[in-house]
């Protein structure tokens, strides 16, 4: 019994050896492949990660469901919001104009709160202090649609996130936060997307978890979500307790890894699974 | 209301055939899944029909079922032969209706 056993033993272990030394090979011609303006350096966006039928819904302005939510901020950006009977147009009139490059540089240092604010707290900040409206939610319709409008508008645009001066430390801040091992199963960010990307996880492809494409619009969401929305769910993967969206960890993360898409063009809204 | 967007050409030539390409926000809400704090189900809540008509005639219709997608996606073809308008028609389960008009002129 124990012989027949280490025989098949053997024989599965082979198998899964050139099942192993198969993919491995894929990896390679993977590798190979020219990406265009998805790739820099050795940095290569989600995109390159997805089949060719979900990069195909992104490719096509039409197709791509996120561009329900982009239209919905284009109108929201002219509707008045609040007790000041404001609307963001009210001040940035040519959003196409005024808005350009301002998704890919952010967040950025906000010096009278003294710490990093992302692009959804520089929404916020001006709906209730400029429009004496109520702060959104980061994961609401109304957020989502302005942040994949404001997003849309810089479409192709390099990453470009300033990381020093008063930002350095809670660059660094970040920085530690993507290595710190993490709940029960004690994995970093990095485990999985700096030394995995391309495998499998379960039935999901890592990818480098570049968040050039954010909001990006998660087929298994069935809709846009933050970039908060999904380290959440990273954090929740490996049983750790997840931080709240809009938190200083988070933020300080969010800086740190869109520095780690520098370069990348701005996707948003991009289709992911 | 769901929003909908529809992509059709406004002039084409007679005997031409267009591809039309209709995107509409629904929740498509399949039934089977729970409200996470109650743990009841949450009820069903699609779209089951879609119909594409010209100039009030049907030229295109489907049912639909479960399976499809929040925020469906539908493409499909058709002969242009004279002027007129489009109408697409999305009817939910519980009597909602999203109609969208396109014209299309014959050059």
């Amino acid at each position: 019994m124990t012989n027949i056993k280490s025989k098949l033993g053997w024989k599965l272990a082979t198998a899964v050896l050139g099942a192993a030394v198969v993919a491995g090979s894929f990896a390679a011609s993977a590798v190979a492949k020219d990406w265009g303006k998805f790739q820099v350096e050795d940095r290569r966006s989600g995109y390159t990660y997805m089949t060719d039928e979900t990069r195909d819904v992104q490719n096509d302005d039409f197709e791509n469901p996120g561009m329900l939510w982009v239209e919905n901020g284009q109108s929201l950006w002219s509707t008045k919001m609040g007790s000041a009977g404001k609307s963001c147009a009210s001040c940035h009139a040519d959003a196409d104009k005024d808005m350009k490059g301002v998704a890919p540089s952010y967040p950025k240092y906000n010096a009278k709160m003294g710490k990093m604010e992302t692009l959804e707290q520089r929404i916020n900040r001006d709906i209730v202090e400029k429009m004496g409206g109520k702060a959104l939610k980061f994961d609401s319709k109304e957020m989502l649609s302005l942040m994949t409008y404001v997003g849309k508008i810089s479409s192709g645009m390099p990453v470009n996130v300033k990381v020093d001066g008063p930002a350095a430390p809670f660059f660094a801040k970040g920085k530690a936060f993507y290595y710190q091992r993490r709940g029960q199963l004690d994995m970093s960010c990095a485990n999985c997307h700096e030394d995995n990307p391309g495998k499998l996880i379960r039935a999901n492809t890592l990818s480098e978890g570049q968040i050039n494409g954010f909001p990006t619009y998660r087929l298994k969401w069935q809709k846009p979500g933050s970039v908060h929305r999904r380290f959440k769910g990273c954090n929740k993967n490996v049983r750790a307790k997840p931080f709240k969206r809009g938190s200083d960890e988070y933020v300080n993360l969010e800086l740190y890894v869109k520095w780690r898409g520098r370069g990348l063009p701005t996707e948003t809204p991009s289709v992911r699974n | 209301m769901a929003k909908a967007r529809v992509k059709a050409p406004k002039k084409a030539k007679a005997g031409d055939i267009v591809t039309i390409k209709t995107l509409i926000t629904h929740k498509m809400e399949s039934g089977r899944r729970k409200n996470k704090k109650t743990g009841k189900l949450i009820p069903r809540h699609i779209i089951d029909k879609f119909t594409a008509k010209f100039n009030g005639e049907t030229f295109f219709s489907s049912d639909w079922h479960g399976a499809v997608s929040a925020n469906p996606y539908m493409s499909f073809s058709y002969r242009v032969e004279k002027s007129g308008e489009f109408e697409f028609i999305w009817h939910d389960e519980k009597g909602e209706e999203t109609v969208k008009k396109t014209k299309l002129t014959v050059a």
